[in-house]
């Protein structure tokens, strides 16, 4: 996937999130550290241009306000992980800062994250996000499917499936992060 | 990291900003309406506190309970070692229980090295007679960090009895790693002979000292490790190296002022000094559960292969 590609993917999930959610006025973005962060401040972008621009996707909104920012949020996982504290040696994985700034109570949570793998760093998340209240519904968002689930966990919204094999690696690129935006699938 | 934390000279500058970083991604959770993370639920962690310490107890209790550790504490006072056991022997007793890690308190210096030979368990240092005191260092950095965003050419000065204090050896090494220029002050019966090799400036003249500070640091008293005629008297003292608002004056405008803690009012610090708007005694206090935390996430996974 090129630059072009993600935008144009971004752009299709923000279609898809207004049209399943009938309005923005519960919603709130939180992305998974590290690539889940961009993502979801790009949706939250990408809604608020849709809503500018037809403002009838506005339900639930008081009509004639302005477009309304959906609340995003970081959320790190590491002291979630299941496979901590498995290895005799090596440094500890480095734990960034969680940054959900407003309450997730009775909100529709859009979970956003690069790469769905294994499912475990979704459980984790997930472990993550109830411990900061009881949020009305929690919805998966992930740019790339690419198979291998190890648990019982299913994306509401998938830019792309790619099917790879286990001995591959698929790397996001982004320009906030990376300087580029490329999804790329290397051998190992 | 190494296995364990016995002292400042232990780590490198990286590891201390680990540890910094670390401790800033620790304190969003003390402000979450669930203070607790799953990450060392199943470790069992041992406060061994062989010196009376409220902060520092209660400081490891909560960041090891925010961590979802369990732990227990061991108070001397109601253990076997009235009873005459050593240091060795008690903590070899307690090895035997498997606990994953030990946080020692004692009077003696190099407590913590002996255990770090004879237990498989995790030792950190919780303060080690006049040797050292890494956690409360850290913390200290932590805190200058954050109000002055940096720790590289600040002028910190230290005052008070240099002699006994561990946290002035752990609060020197750190420092002066990370670049700071750093002046120590105190009555000469209390300056320890070779402290300028640490790479610090000695005057006695405090006024000289805290002019143009950007921190100053107030050290205690230590009575209970006075074994002599250190001081005249308590009243001498503060008199002259006590901090009062006429010295904090000869810092810098936005100086912070900063004491480890337990404080004698009216011995180091004048009472307007420690409340005062400067000071930011309190808030070492809050940054120790999220450091303490960071450390204990840190040394709780594999050692470094070497």
């Amino acid at each position: 996937m090129d630059a072009d590609r993600i935008g144009r993917t971004l752009a299709r999930i923000a279609h898809e999130i207004l049209e399943r959610n009938r309005g923005v006025e519960d919603l709130a973005l939180v992305g998974i550290r590290t690539r889940g962060v961009p993502l979801a401040r790009r949706l939250a972008r990408a809604i608020r241009e849709i809503q500018r621009r037809d403002p009838s996707t506005k339900l639930g909104v008081d009509p004639g306000s302005s477009a309304v920012d959906i609340p995003t949020g970081a959320l790190d996982i590491t002291l979630y992980r299941d496979d901590l504290m498995r290895t005799a040696v090596g440094a500890q994985p480095v734990i960034r800062r969680t940054e959900i700034p407003f309450s997730i109570d009775d909100k529709r949570i859009l979970l956003v994250d690069d790469v769905l793998y294994t499912g475990r760093t979704i459980r984790a998340a997930l472990d993550a996000l109830i411990e900061f209240g009881r949020p009305k519904a929690i919805q998966l968002i992930v740019l790339v499917d690419r198979g291998h689930r190890e648990l019982p966990i299913k994306a509401d919204y998938v830019g792309k499936n790619l099917p790879t094999s286990v001995s591959q690696s698929v790397q996001v690129h982004l320009m906030e992060v990376d300087g580029r935006d490329e999804v790329e699938i290397l051998e190992s | 990291m190494k296995k364990d934390l016995l002292g400042i000279d232990d780590l490198t500058r990286d590891e201390i900003y680990l540890v910094l970083d670390t401790a800033e991604a620790m304190r969003e959770i003390g402000q979450r309406p669930i203070k607790k993370v799953p990450t060392l639920r199943g470790k069992t962690i041992v406060n061994l506190f062989y010196e009376p310490s409220t902060r520092t107890r209660t400081s490891f209790e909560i960041a090891e309970k925010r961590l979802s550790a369990d732990t227990l504490n061991i108070a001397v006072a109601t253990s076997s070692v009235l009873k005459g056991e050593t240091l060795a022997d008690t903590a070899m007793n307690i090895e035997a229980m498997a606990p994953d890690m030990i946080v020692l308190r004692h009077a003696s210096s190099g407590a913590g090295h002996l255990l770090s030979r004879i237990c498989r368990s995790r030792i950190i240092n919780a303060g080690d007679g006049m040797h050292e005191h890494p956690t409360q260092a850290l913390l200290d950095a932590f805190t200058i960090r954050e109000h002055k965003k940096r720790i590289d050419g600040l002028k910190v000065t230290i005052v008070g009895d240099l002699m006994h204090s561990r946290v002035l050896r752990s609060n020197v090494l750190l420092l002066t790693k990370l670049g700071a220029d750093v002046w120590v002050s105190g009555p000469p019966t209390l300056v320890p002979t070779g402290i300028e090799r640490l790479g610090v400036r000695v005057s006695p003249a405090i006024d000289e000292a805290v002019t143009g500070a950007d921190v100053i640091m107030m050290l205690r008293i230590q009575q209970e490790r006075m074994h002599g005629a250190f001081i005249p008297s308590l009243r001498e003292y503060f008199n002259i190296f006590g901090m009062t608002k006429a010295r904090v004056a000869r810092a810098k405008p936005e100086v912070i002022i900063m004491h480890p803690g337990p404080m004698n009012r009216g011995v180091e610090i004048a009472s307007d000094v420690a409340d005062g708007p400067y000071s930011v005694i309190l808030e070492q206090v809050a940054n120790g559960v999220a450091v303490r935390m960071a450390v204990l996430y840190l040394l709780a996974g594999g050692a470094d292969a070497d």
